[in-house]
């Protein structure tokens, strides 16, 4: 092709969009043929796996500008898409409309959550980092606030951030690998590190950006493509806008069959296993009283501020041609993302009401459990201790606290339940593959990079050759996957409670730092440095007093380990104002701050590092 | 007032226009979500239907309105990047 790389993206991409349609259609008549349903989905993670590995061997670079900020040339859509990728974990994918499923209104303060914090993103701080020109965002702190102590303290916010989050996004990529190619968990761990180094090892940023457009097409035609089949199949070809009857419905349903919640110790007897649960929280009612709408808010608080400090997200606005496209792919990005998120309620909506409608030929509530067991899809799913039928009134009549799932299973079962062909499974495999792979490449090159460029080159080895920083920026990337798989082949934490944290520490330590490093020209060095060590110490103090499997103890107002940004941040923003009004002194220093911010807060002219 | 400053007072302007709407869109909203689901929007119960689709896509619009409004300013003052390399 002739032109500019940049001009053809969109050649492209459709012909890659159009490759993987025709992939599908091949695999629909292998299906017919007799293909088996295993071969399908091992085929489906291969193949695009495959793909995005080619992507990133065709993107290798032995160039830095490229390597840590793909050249600062990615077109506004395309970061916008990248960004999405990036953003949508392997969590959001398979866990989030399970979770709205189970939760309800209340679950659904995340869906609100982890979009607003793009205006934070937009209005605040990336247009401003764009400018900048830096590599990283320690980068920014660094050089904004001086001196290699304030660099070094956001060095350790994002590594802690970053890698809280990244082990459950490697968990997330083992478990899909595990159960597409039919392998143990701790050999799918594995399989997924190698899938993602091979995409992020030889391009660094260049080669994660084009592998994230690559996997945001397949994650978003995975999410979309069943739930608008389902739709249509019930008469609603445009399930965002024509649900409300069916909505009305659950609710109906609910009160009929009743809202029960099970005692610990039946489930224990009944020996239902950990991790799966019963409808017990109804869909659409707003739950009652104060305390209610503020853990609703807290939560929202915590993830659109955690939003704003993850340093994997900042990074991808680096690389945009200039501070104006830099806006406007935010704007892109949250569209991109927009399409997923308004569809996992309406995922979880219509998932529901085929499990409990019983005009609806594909019920299972209320019918008797003999019936039910001999259905094909709640056999392989009960082998797979992914679903469960506890009879606990013993009528040999299914109600519905009596049906236990896991919340992933309302993302990769749905297509089965529906009666869809197996291919669309498959399809939805490689799309939770492509979501989990997309997020743990972003944040294993953010901390990598944040490692070689900030610790190593900035600090240790300022002397160190293009070829000896690229080598080492390499090695990292490698030792932190490893170490990361390593963490996540443990098992310690949930992949909720894990991505949660990573919000929550992102929060206490770099918000205030990065917001105030623009917007307020007398916060010093001093104040920069105790706001992030004291905000980051007081959130994980308050985390350890909380959190059930530390100290345990009754949190205060209903702040929980899910939430321990809301003590974090504050204590980083006050220690960061007291600290600066007492230190800040109108010397020459000062001067140079407030010249390169003046310059930082005008789109026109050379970054501050003058590396454009 | 020099040019600089009378840019960056535009922009704080708009900052903070930006961040009312967020937090009238990301909070007030839901503060009350328990009487508003007693209004419907589409057939869905109002603070549910904010919270699946009405927020978000509330939240889409205001950063499209936000680059443009911010370009215009940057523009009216000449601090616009000038070719989009």
């Amino acid at each position: 092709m002739k032109g500019k790389f940049t001009d053809n993206l969109p050649k492209i991409y459709g012909l890659y969009t159009g490759g993987f349609a025709i992939f599908i259609i091949l695999m629909a008549i292998a299906e017919q043929a007799g293909m088996s349903a295993k071969t399908i989905g091992i085929m489906f993670v291969a193949f695009t796996v495959v793909i995005y590995a080619v992507i990133g061997w065709l993107s290798r670079t032995v160039q830095v500008e490229a390597y840590y900020v793909a050249g600062r040339q990615v077109p506004t859509v395309f970061n916008g898409m990248a960004t999405a990728a990036d953003w949508m974990s392997g969590a959001s994918f398979v866990a989030m409309a399970g979770g709205i499923y189970f939760g309800g209104y209340t679950y659904m303060a995340f869906l609100v959550g982890w979009t607003g914090g793009y205006i934070l993103v937009s209005s605040l701080l990336a247009p401003y980092l764009r400018k900048f020109g830096c590599y990283t965002v320690p980068d920014f702190i660094g050089t904004r606030y001086g001196g290699n102590l304030a660099r070094f303290c956001a060095v350790i916010v994002l590594v802690l951030a970053s890698f809280t989050y990244v082990t459950a996004q490697i968990n997330a990529t083992g478990t899909i690998a595990s159960r597409a190619l039919g392998v143990p968990f701790e050999l799918g761990v594995w399989v997924g590190l190698i899938s993602i180094l091979m995409c992020s090892m030889l391009g660094g940023m260049r080669a994660v950006t084009w592998t994230q457009v690559a996997q945001y097409i397949v994650l978003i035609v995975a999410y979309l493509l069943p739930v608008f089949w389902m739709g249509a199949k019930l008469g609603n070809p445009f399930p965002h806008l024509m649900l409300g009857d069916e909505v009305a419905r659950i609710g109906e349903l609910e009160a009929q069959f009743g809202l029960v919640k099970n005692a610990a110790a039946d489930l224990k007897a009944a020996g239902v296993p950990g991790g799966l649960s019963s409808i017990s929280v109804a869909h659409s009612e707003v739950p009652g009283g104060a305390m209610a709408a503020w853990k609703f808010i807290s939560l929202v608080i915590c993830m659109m501020v955690g939003t704003a400090s993850l340093p994997h997200i900042l990074m991808r606005y680096f690389t945009t041609p200039s501070v104006k496209s830099a806006r406007k792919s935010v704007a892109w990005s949250l569209f991109f993302i927009f399409l997923l998120y308004s569809t996992a309620p309406m995922l979880a909506t219509l998932s529901k009401l085929q499990l409990m409608d019983p005009n609806l030929a594909t019920s299972i509530i209320g019918k008797s459990i003999a019936d039910v067991q001999a259905i094909q899809w709640v056999q392989d799913w009960t082998a797979a201790n992914q679903v469960f039928i506890a009879d606990f009134n013993g009528d040999g009549i299914l109600q519905l606290n009596e049906w236990f799932m896991r919340t992933g299973v309302v993302v990769l079962a749905t297509p089965e339940i529906a009666g869809l062909p197996y291919v669309i499974s498959g399809l939805v495999a490689a799309g939770g593959m492509a979501a989990a792979m997309s997020t743990a490449d972003g944040l294993v090159l953010a901390i990598a990079n944040a490692l070689s460029h900030d610790l190593y080159y900035k600090i240790i080895d300022p002397k160190a050759d293009v070829q000896k920083r690229l080598i080492v920026a390499r090695a990292l990337l490698i030792v932190i996957g490893a170490a990361g798989a390593f963490v996540a082949s443990l098992r310690l934490t949930s992949i909720l409670g894990a991505v949660a944290w990573a919000f929550d520490f992102a929060m206490s330590g770099l918000f205030f730092p990065l917001v105030l490093g623009v917007w307020w020209k007398k916060a010093t060095r001093q104040g920069a440095i105790a706001g992030m060590i004291g905000g980051l110490g007081a959130g994980t103090a308050y985390l350890i007093y909380v959190g059930p499997k530390f100290m345990a103890m009754t949190p205060w107002l209903g702040i929980d380990h899910l939430r321990f940004g809301i003590i974090g941040a504050p204590v980083c923003l006050i220690l960061m104002v007291v600290v600066s009004m007492m230190t800040y002194e109108d010397n020459a220093e000062a001067k140079a701050v407030s010249a390169m911010l003046d310059e930082t807060r005008i789109p026109v002219g050379k970054t501050i590092l003058g590396n454009k | 007032m020099s040019n600089k400053e009378k840019h960056w007072d535009k922009t704080k302007g708009l900052m903070f226009i930006t961040l009312a709407l967020w937090f009238f869109f990301g909070y007030v909203v839901f503060m009350f979500g328990g009487s508003l689901n007693s209004a419907s929007f589409l057939g869905y119960p109002l603070a549910y239907y904010m919270c699946a689709q009405g927020s978000l896509i509330a939240f889409v619009v205001i950063l499209f309105w936000f680059a443009n409004k911010q370009e215009a300013i940057d523009e009216e003052f000449g601090f616009a990047e000038r070719e989009d390399n």
